[in-house]
C-alpha cells in the first residue's frame, strides 16, 4: 500500500492503494469515479481515457504514482467545470453527444468525449479528418462513429459561437 | 392481445404525432455522457470479494481431479468452487442444456471454465488460481467442422442420444428444386465460406452477486436476457426463483454476445451463497474472446436456378455450420441459416440442408443477424453472378424477384409491410447507380445487395402461452408516469423507445416518463434483447398499457368538464377541451381527477404474437410478426498492387416500418453497416490448429477505428407496418446483412474477381487477381 497524492477534477485527494495499481484502478475502485471505463486493460480500446494536464492519457496503462503532480480530468469533471464557468446544463460536448445519437451503449463515450475535449481545446475548428485522427485510440462498437463525428462538429460550432 | 387487435390501418394514432418520429433525446443519454450511468463493474458493495476463473489449457480433455488444498490455504482466499458443486446443466435453449458453470467431467475448448476462487482482492484470487492443481487426460481435439461431421469419436458431448458430433441437422424442402434446376435457363452453383467473427462489446462481461441473510439472492449482470438468466440461476442453484432477483445495470454493448447465461453468473451467485459476502467477477478482454458466442463459421454450397429474364426458380443450399463446443442457440441458428433466406425475393422452390457440428473451439452463438448473415452473403453474391451472366442490372434483378407485401414466402412465413423496392430506389438514386455501375475506372466499383430480417419471432425460447412482453405503468400524483418493463436496453435505446411510445399514447412528453427496466423483482417479464424483438414486442405492450390509462384519464376529465370524451385531448402535458378552446388543465390535474374517480392509477400492457409460421416441424422458427428489409450499395477501391480492398462508402436504405426516433434508427443502421463491413476486410475470430485464439485482444482482433470506418450514408424507409408499434419494425440487425455481399459485388465490378470466401484478405485478392491474369 502507498498513499497517492492526486489532483482530480480540481480536488486534491490523498488515497491509499496498492503501489502497483494503475490510475484507472485508483479512480474507479478507490475514488468511486467510475465514469472512466475498463474495456481491455491493456491500452487497446481507449475507454479509460482521462486528461493529464490536458493530454488524453490511457489510465489503464498509467501507474497511479506517475499521475502525481499532474492535473487529472475525468469525465465527471466536465460538468462541474462547465458550471463553474457559469454554464448551464452539461458541457457542450456532452450535450452534443446526447443530441446527436452518439451515445448508444455509452461505454466508450467518457473516453471518447475526453479525447474530443482535448482536440477542441487545441483546435477549435477541426476538419473531419482531424476528428478521425484524434479519436483513433478510442474504439466504439455501436455507432460506426458517424454520429460521434457529427456530435463533435456540432459542439465545435456551438463553442465557437 | 395481439397487436392487430389493437390497431387497424385506420387507427387514430396514424396522424399528428407529437413525440414519435421526432429527434428526441434518449432517456439516459446525459447520464452516459457525464459518467453517471452505472454499469455492472461500477457496483461496489461493502465487504465485496473478487473472483477469478481457472480455465482449461487444453482444447479437449477429461478432468480427472481438481486439488484446491494449496489454494485454500492462501491467505485472503475466502472460497473455492469446483464443478461438482454446480452439477446441473444449463443452456439458453431448454432442449439442449449442455453447459456446466465449471467443468464436471470434461473441458471442451481452451478457456473452458474449471474452477473459481473468491478472495479479498483480484491479485490474491489470481495467485490462488496458480495453486490449483488439475489433472487432465488429454483427448484428441476436433477443430475442423468437416472432421466433426465424419468423426463420431471422440464425441465432444458423450451423454446425448446421438453418439456423434452433430449438434443439429435440419433439412427442409419446399417445391421441387431439382426439377426447377433441370428446367432452368441458367444454373449457378458455387461454394461460399463465412469465417467466424465476434461481438467485442467494449464492456467485458461482469457479474456481482449478493446473498442476503433472509435467503434472497441478487445478481447484477451484464446480460441481454435477464429473464432467462433468472430461470437458469434458479435451476442450477436449486433455489426458488421467487428468492432470486436479477438486475441488468447499464449495458456496455451486447450484439448477441451477452444473450446466453454465462458461467460467471452462476459462479458469483454460488460464491456469494458460500461466503455470505458479495462477490464480483469481471472478465478480462481475453476471457471475453474465449467466451465468444460469436458468428458461426459456415461452409455453404448454393445452387440457384433462374430463367433468362432473371426470374429465380429455385434455391438449393447445403450448409455446414461450425458450432464450437456447446449448443448455445445452435438449434435456432441451424434453422435460421435456411428459414430466413426466403425474402425479399420470391422463388417457387427452395431446399436447405444445414448441419451444425461441435468442435473443440469457443462456442458460437448469436451475433447481430443471427444465423442469416452468412447465407445472405452467399446468396446475394450468387444472385449478382446470375445477373452478370444474364446481363441484367443487379438492382433490376432484385426488383424483378421482389416477394411483395402482404404475402407469404415459399416456406410459409407471413410478410406484412415491405419497403424493399423503396430501399432499392433509395440506393440506386443515392449512388447515381445508372451512371456509375460498370462504368468506373478499373480498380473502382459499385455493388448492391438486399436482405430481410425478423422483428422478433413467435417462438419463445421455452414453450409457454404467456405474453412475450409485458409492462406495468404507474401514475403518480406529481404527474410522473413510471413504466416498468423487463426489456433489456443494451444501448440500442429501448428504454427511450418505451418512454416515447407511452408519452405519445398519453399525450405527454418523454420527460414525464420514467422507465424502470430489466429488474426481475420490479418488472413484468420480457424475454430479452435478442432476435430484434424489443421495439416490436415491448413497444406494443407499452402502447397497450398506456391506452388503458388514457381511457381512464380522458373519461375522468370528460366527466369533470361534462363534455364528450372525444373532445378531451392530451397534448404534450396539457389537456384541452376541443369543444371550448378557453378551457384546459395540466396533465397533473387530470391525474388527480382520475385518481379520485378510479382510485390508485396503474395498468398493465402485454404483447403476444399472432399464430404464425408454416405448418411443419420448425415452421415457427423464424416466423416473425413483421420483417424489416434492407438494401446496401458499396463503393470500393481495390488496390491491385497490395491486394487491399478499401471500402470508400456504403449507402444503406432500411425499411424499419416507422422510425420512432430517426436519430436512433440511423445510429442502428450505421452501426450495423460498419460492423458488417468490418467482417469483410478486417475481422477474423481465428483459432489456430491447437484451438488457441490467434489474437484475443482489441489490437489483434481488428475492429474498425475512426480511421478505418468508411463513409456511411443512411436512408430510412418507412413502410408503416400494420401490426408494429405505431407502425415500427426492427432496425438493429437487418441493416448489417447486405453490407457484406454489397462489398463482395463491388469488388467484382471493380476488378472482375468473384470472391466467395470471407474474409477478403489482401492475399486472397492478390491470388484471385493473379488467377484472373492466367485465365486471360
Amino acid at each position: 500500500m502507498r498513499v497517492f497524492h492526486l489532483q482530480v477534477n480540481g480536488d486534491t485527494v490523498e488515497v491509499a492503494a496498492p503501489e502497483h495499481w494503475t490510475l484507472l484502478e485508483v479512480l474507479r475502485y478507490k475514488l468511486g469515479l467510475t465514469g472512466s471505463k475498463q474495456g481491455c486493460d491493456k491500452g487497446d480500446c481507449g475507454a479509460c481515457t482521462v486528461l493529464l494536464d490536458g493530454t488524453p492519457t490511457l489510465a489503464c496503462l498509467c501507474l497511479a504514482a506517475s499521475a502525481e503532480g499532474k492535473a487529472i480530468t475525468t469525465i465527471e469533471g466536465l460538468l462541474p467545470a462547465h458550471r463553474a464557468q457559469g454554464g448551464k446544463g452539461a458541457d457542450p460536448l456532452q450535450d452534443a453527444f446526447d443530441r446527436s445519437g452518439a451515445l448508444q451503449c455509452g461505454f466508450c463515450q467518457p473516453g471518447m468525449i475526453l479525447s474530443a475535449k482535448a482536440l477542441l481545446n487545441q483546435n477549435p475548428n477541426p476538419s473531419l479528418q482531424e476528428i478521425r485522427q484524434a479519436l483513433a485510440g478510442n474504439l466504439c462498437r455501436c455507432t460506426g462513429y458517424t454520429q460521434i463525428f457529427e456530435a463533435i462538429q456540432a459542439a465545435a460550432k456551438e463553442m465557437q459561437n | 392481445m395481439a397487436a392487430r387487435d389493437q390497431h387497424g390501418v385506420d387507427a387514430p394514432w396514424d396522424q399528428g404525432f407529437r413525440v414519435v418520429g421526432k429527434e428526441n433525446r434518449k432517456v439516459d443519454g446525459l447520464a452516459k455522457a457525464t459518467g453517471e450511468a452505472i454499469y455492472t463493474d461500477d457496483i461496489q458493495l461493502p465487504g465485496m470479494l473478487h473472483a477469478k476463473m481457472l480455465r482449461s489449457p487444453h482444447a479437449h480433455a477429461r478432468v480427472l481431479s481438481v486439488n484446491t488444498s494449496k489454494a485454500e490455504a492462501l491467505s485472503g482466499v475466502m472460497a473455492i468452487l469446483v464443478g461438482a458443486e454446480l452439477p446441473i446443466r444449463y443452456g439458453v435453449i431448454p432442449w439442449t442444456p449442455d453447459e456446466h458453470a465449471l467443468a464436471v467431467d470434461k473441458v471442451r475448448f481452451i478457456g473452458d471454465e474449471v474452477a473459481a476462487v473468491a478472495a479479498v482482492d483480484e491479485d490474491t484470487a489470481l495467485e490462488a488460481l496458480n495453486l490449483i492443481e488439475v489433472e487432465y487426460e488429454v483427448l484428441p481435439a476436433i477443430l475442423e467442422p468437416e472432421q466433426a461431421l465424419t468423426t463420431p469419436e471422440p464425441a465432444i458431448h458423450e451423454d446425448r442420444k446421438r453418439q456423434d458430433n452433430i449438434s443439429k441437422h435440419v433439412e427442409l424442402a419446399f417445391g421441387d428444386v431439382d426439377q426447377q434446376a433441370q428446367d432452368a435457363d441458367i444454373v449457378v452453383e458455387e461454394d461460399y465460406c463465412f469465417h467466424s467473427t465476434t461481438h467485442t462489446a467494449i464492456e467485458p462481461h461482469c457479474a456481482v452477486a449478493q446473498a442476503n441473510s433472509d435467503g434472497r439472492l441478487t445478481l447484477w449482470s451484464s446480460t441481454q436476457i435477464t429473464h432467462y438468466v433468472h430461470r437458469a440461476l434458479a435451476r442450477v442453484l436449486e433455489l426458488d426463483p421467487a428468492r432470486i432477483r436479477v438486475i441488468q445495470p447499464c449495458l456496455g454493448g451486447g450484439f448477441g454476445g451477452k444473450s446466453d447465461p454465462f458461467s460467471l453468473e452462476f459462479v458469483v451467485a454460488k460464491l456469494a451463497l458460500k461466503t455470505g459476502r458479495p462477490v464480483k467477477m469481471l472478465w478480462t478482454r481475453e476471457e471475453v474472446f474465449y467466451a465468444h458466442r460469436g458468428r458461426h463459421a459456415m461452409q455453404m454450397h448454393y445452387r440457384t436456378s433462374a430463367k433468362k429474364d432473371g426470374t429465380i426458380t429455385g434455391v438449393d443450399a447445403k450448409i455446414l455450420i461450425d458450432g464450437g463446443s456447446y449448443s448455445s442457440f445452435g438449434l435456432v441458428t441451424t434453422y435460421y441459416s435456411g428459414q430466413l433466406l426466403t425474402g425479399p425475393y420470391t422463388f417457387p422452390s427452395y431446399r436447405f440442408d444445414s448441419t451444425r457440428v461441435f468442435t473443440n473451439k469457443p462456442p458460437c452463438g448469436p451475433k447481430r443477424g443471427h444465423g442469416s448473415v452468412q447465407p445472405r452473403f452467399a446468396f446475394e453474391v450468387q444472385l449478382d453472378e446470375i445477373a452478370h451472366r444474364l446481363r441484367i442490372d443487379p438492382i433490376e434483378i432484385r426488383r424483378k424477384n421482389f416477394v411483395g407485401e402482404h404475402t407469404h414466402t415459399v416456406n410459409g412465413q407471413r410478410i406484412t409491410s415491405n419497403g424493399f423496392l423503396q430501399c432499392l430506389d433509395a440506393v440506386e438514386e443515392a449512388t447515381d447507380w445508372k451512371n456509375c455501375y460498370g462504368k468506373m475506372p478499373f480498380g473502382q466499383g459499385l455493388g448492391v445487395a438486399g436482405s430481410m430480417y425478423i422483428s422478433g419471432t413467435n417462438y419463445p425460447v421455452y414453450p409457454n402461452k404467456m405474453p412475450q412482453a409485458g409492462v406495468q405503468l404507474k401514475l403518480d400524483r406529481s404527474g410522473l408516469v413510471t413504466v416498468f418493463t423487463g426489456g433489456n436496453d443494451i444501448g440500442q435505446g429501448s428504454n427511450s423507445m418505451v418512454a416515447y411510445l407511452v408519452a405519445e399514447e398519453l399525450g405527454l412528453l418523454p420527460q414525464h416518463i420514467r422507465v424502470v427496466a430489466a429488474d426481475t423483482d420490479l418488472c413484468p417479464v420480457d424475454l430479452g434483447a435478442y432476435s430484434s424483438r424489443v421495439t416490436f414486442m415491448v413497444g406494443n405492450a407499452a402502447i397497450d398499457g398506456a391506452r388503458k390509462l388514457r381511457k381512464q384519464l380522458v373519461s375522468a376529465v370528460a366527466e369533470h368538464w361534462q363534455v364528450d370524451a372525444k373532445d378531451v385531448r392530451f397534448i404534450e402535458g396539457t389537456v384541452v377541451d376541443l369543444s371550448d378552446a378557453s378551457r384546459s388543465m395540466s396533465h397533473v390535474e387530470a391525474f388527480h381527477l382520475a385518481e379520485e374517480m378510479f382510485d390508485t392509477l396503474g395498468s398493465t400492457g402485454a404483447y403476444n404474437t399472432p399464430t404464425l409460421g408454416g405448418d411443419y416441424r420448425g415452421g415457427t422458427i423464424g416466423a416473425s410478426p413483421a420483417y424489416s428489409f434492407t438494401a446496401h450499395a458499396a463503393e470500393v477501391e481495390v488496390h491491385t498492387e497490395t491486394g487491399r480492398i478499401e471500402v470508400k462508402k456504403i449507402w444503406v436504405a432500411h425499411d424499419c416500418g416507422r422510425a420512432l426516433n430517426p436519430i436512433i434508427v440511423r445510429g442502428q443502421m450505421e452501426g450495423s453497416t460498419y460492423m458488417g463491413a468490418a467482417e469483410v476486410v478486417l475481422e477474423n475470430h481465428f483459432l489456430n490448429r491447437f484451438g488457441l485464439h490467434a489474437g484475443p485482444s482489441l489490437l489483434d482482433y481488428r475492429i474498425p477505428t475512426s480511421m478505418d470506418v468508411p463513409e456511411i450514408e443512411a436512408h430510412i424507409v418507412e413502410s408503416i407496418d400494420p401490426e408494429g408499434p405505431f407502425g415500427a419494425k426492427e432496425a438493429g440487425e437487418g441493416p448489417l446483412h447486405s453490407a457484406i455481399p454489397a462489398i463482395a459485388n463491388a469488388v467484382f465490378d471493380a476488378v472482375g474477381i468473384r470472391l466467395r470466401h470471407l474474409p477478403f484478405s489482401p492475399a486472397k485478392v492478390l491470388a484471385a487477381l493473379h488467377a484472373q491474369k492466367e485465365l486471360v
